[in-house]
């Protein structure tokens, strides 16, 4: 698929994954675990809310599936736009 | 068999397990020095960054921080791992594509100037010193307490093997005793934790048994702590009680240091590929997670366990005898690191918060006159197996543990002062002439010479060592990350802007932390109390490295946009930065 190998297409496709994956990055820390806490208080796990549950364990697992999503994405783009490593 | 010989056997086959692998894997030439010859599986070098980043903070401080305070000092989970997000999405992939072996480098080559390489190297330097300090110190408590020998001749021990692989093996040596090291260390934080899980909750994951049932008193867990600590006058575990502002900021400094820590930063030149770059940090946080998922468990469950030793009919009834106290607090009485006075006479032991006013009624009424049992956080993990009544291997496992998590960060930082010092100081400014030969011999040399002066430090620790970790997450934050971040993703920003904007970022955070903590730390010489409300910004000065970073980034910019473009070939290496294809040759030209 070489018929998209421009550079500047790479490079904004990689932008806005990155900006997606920032805003989703900082909604379940900054947002669900500190700052929304209280408008989630009402949705309660195992004896506490959902805010304590994503400060304390959420917003690892959502980490980690991002970064795995990035790396996956990205990989697939590198190949779309033809500039990966043989 | 003795608990002394099963410590002696537990920590001295981790020890010979590491310099076995250290000599297999010697480094012959400077890409096997600096970058283990960019041949290390992702999922490998996953392992070994989850080793290199979980100190002796992670291992033996941070589920302490949390029992005590509980929601409030989530910041220390979601910003040692969240940290990793901004490595994988933004620096390391890129990095990797570059293709040189240190973060100033880098820094030096793409802001085509010496004064931005020499300052990211005095950053790197100030940040990995201070933070070793802390390292060799964990190394000379465990052995003191486990293997009963001075904390001077454990420290010896520790830094005899840490010189063993890491001076002979490089970055090669050290990725794959970090392997060994995780290994180690993960099985000692898991094995308690899983009992203990057990012993409160019947629920073998310790991180599902956190929002599980007590099994004592069919409530839910986190309920019953909450109950069970706001009856003793202290803050309810899971409430928030924490300026909210400070928290986020706080939260914010720790994953922009995180991911400018340069030690962990260089672990990412390992791999072949930038696709294993990206990989590789996912890797790495599933390994981080695996511990700090099971650290809040471990936190809460410590901290039950604990109130339910010292409160046997519950916190309303009688509280324990200090001649029928269990043996782990007779066992760390003797370090000093647990207290006991009997304030008010009555041969029993009392905790309760003596701060509270409101609770302050309720205590005189039962007769007490403050509290009794003074507890050092850091030895919470240490002694987990011993207040949960486990068998002598697993405390065993736990001393081998602690030592391979400081090990494995000291020998990564030394990495990185090494090849900064060799390759950034001797070859790129001092000696640009020097062979290949040459530099290796100059790297082991400033290697050996690092770990004499982190032993140094160790045994004659400055009163401020503690407070220093402040200061290495703060330079990373507002020094390192926002250069190396807008070295890939701005092609407007020049030299002056750069240096400029490392400059502003470091003097502004640094003298924020100086005038909170005093100059250079000396007692009393700090012009604002070291608290959220006292301070000059309503910011404490640990959170301060977010704002010193968005100083960076905005004297940057506007710098930059005053004075003139960066030359052709600088913008012609931003775009090859930012594509993944010829990573492979740009390592071959080493």
């Amino acid at each position: 698929m070489d018929n998209k190998s421009d550079a500047s297409g790479y490079w904004s496709a990689n932008i806005r994954l990155v900006l997606v994956c920032l805003v989703i990055w900082a909604i379940v820390s900054f947002g669900f675990g500190i700052l929304l806490r209280p408008a989630l208080s009402g949705i309660e796990i195992g004896g506490t809310d959902l805010g304590f549950w994503f400060a304390q364990q959420g917003s690892i697992l959502v980490f980690l599936g991002l970064i795995f999503f990035y790396a996956w994405r990205m990989n697939a783009l590198d190949r779309e736009y033809g500039v990966d490593e043989e | 068999m003795d608990q002394y010989t099963l410590n002696l056997i537990f920590v001295g086959a981790t020890f010979a397990l590491y310099i076995g692998i250290a000599i297999w894997a010697m480094a012959g030439s400077t890409s096997e020095f600096y970058a283990a010859g960019r041949g290390v599986h992702p999922i490998t070098n996953g392992m070994a960054t989850a080793a290199d980043w979980m100190s002796a903070a992670s291992f033996i401080s941070m589920a302490g921080l949390i029992a005590f305070t509980g929601y409030d000092n989530s910041s220390f989970l979601m910003g040692w791992t969240g940290g990793y997000v901004l490595l994988a999405l933004l620096l390391a992939p890129y990095l990797r594509k570059f293709g040189k072996f240190t973060v100033p480098e880098f820094i030096g080559d793409r802001f085509y100037s010496q004064t931005a390489r020499l300052v990211a190297v005095v950053c790197l330097i100030v940040a990995s010193v201070t933070y070793v300090i802390g390292q060799m110190t964990g190394v000379g408590v465990a052995f003191s307490r486990f293997l009963e020998v001075s904390n001077t001749t454990g420290l010896l021990i520790g830094a005899a093997v840490v010189f063993a692989y890491a001076v002979l093996g490089g970055m090669k040596g050290v990725t794959y005793t970090q392997v060994a090291q995780y290994v180690v260390l993960i099985i000692a934080y898991t094995i308690p934790a899983i009992f203990i899980s057990l012993q409160l909750t019947g629920n073998p994951i310790p991180a599902l048994g956190l929002f599980g049932e007590h099994s004592a008193s069919g409530q839910p867990l986190l309920q019953k702590l909450d109950q069970v600590v706001q009856e003793l006058g202290f803050n309810s575990y899971t409430g928030h009680h924490t300026n909210t502002f400070n928290m986020v900021l706080f939260t914010l400094s720790l994953m922009i240091g995180t991911a400018g820590l340069p030690h962990v930063i260089i672990r990412f030149f390992t791999v072949p590929k930038v696709a294993d770059a990206r990989w590789s940090a996912g890797w790495a946080l599933v390994f981080i997670a695996l511990l700090y998922l099971t650290a809040p468990a471990v936190g809460a469950m410590a901290r039950l366990n604990i109130i339910d030793t010292v409160y046997p009919n519950g916190t309303q009834g009688e509280a324990l005898a200090y001649d029928e106290r269990p043996d782990w607090m007779k066992n760390w009485e003797v370090t000093g690191l647990l207290k006991f006075e009997d304030k008010n006479g009555d041969g029993r032991i009392q905790i309760y918060n003596d701060k509270s006013a409101a609770f302050e009624a309720k205590a005189a009424a039962n007769g007490w006159n403050g509290n009794e049992l003074s507890i050092n956080r850091d030895i919470l993990v240490l002694a987990n197996p011993e207040i949960a009544k486990l068998p002598g291997w697993v405390i065993a496992l736990v001393a081998a543990g602690g030592l391979a998590a400081a090990l494995s960060t000291a020998a990564g930082l030394l990495l990185a002062i090494s090849g900064a010092v060799s390759h950034d100081l001797i070859k790129g400014s001092l000696m640009p002439d020097i062979s290949e030969k040459g530099e290796l011999m100059s790297a082991r040399i400033a290697m050996a010479v690092a770990i004499g002066v982190a032993t140094y430090l160790g045994l004659n620790p400055p009163g401020f060592a503690a407070q220093t970790v402040a200061l290495a997450f703060g330079l990373a934050a507002a020094s390192i990350f926002p250069a190396l971040m807008m070295g890939i993703f701005s092609k407007r920003v020049n030299n002056v802007g750069a240096v400029a904007g490392m400059l502003a970022g470091l003097i502004f955070t640094l003298v924020y932390i100086f005038l909170h903590k005093g100059w250079l730390f000396i007692p009393g010489t700090n012009s604002f109390p070291d608290t959220i409300d006292g301070s000059l910004l309503g910011i404490s000065s640990t959170a301060i490295g977010a704002v010193g970073a968005v100083i960076n980034f905005a004297v940057a910019f506007i710098v930059s946009n005053a004075t003139e473009q960066p030359p052709r070939e600088i913008q012609e290496l931003v775009e090859s930065v930012r594509i993944p294809r010829g990573a492979g040759s740009a390592a071959a030209d080493h």
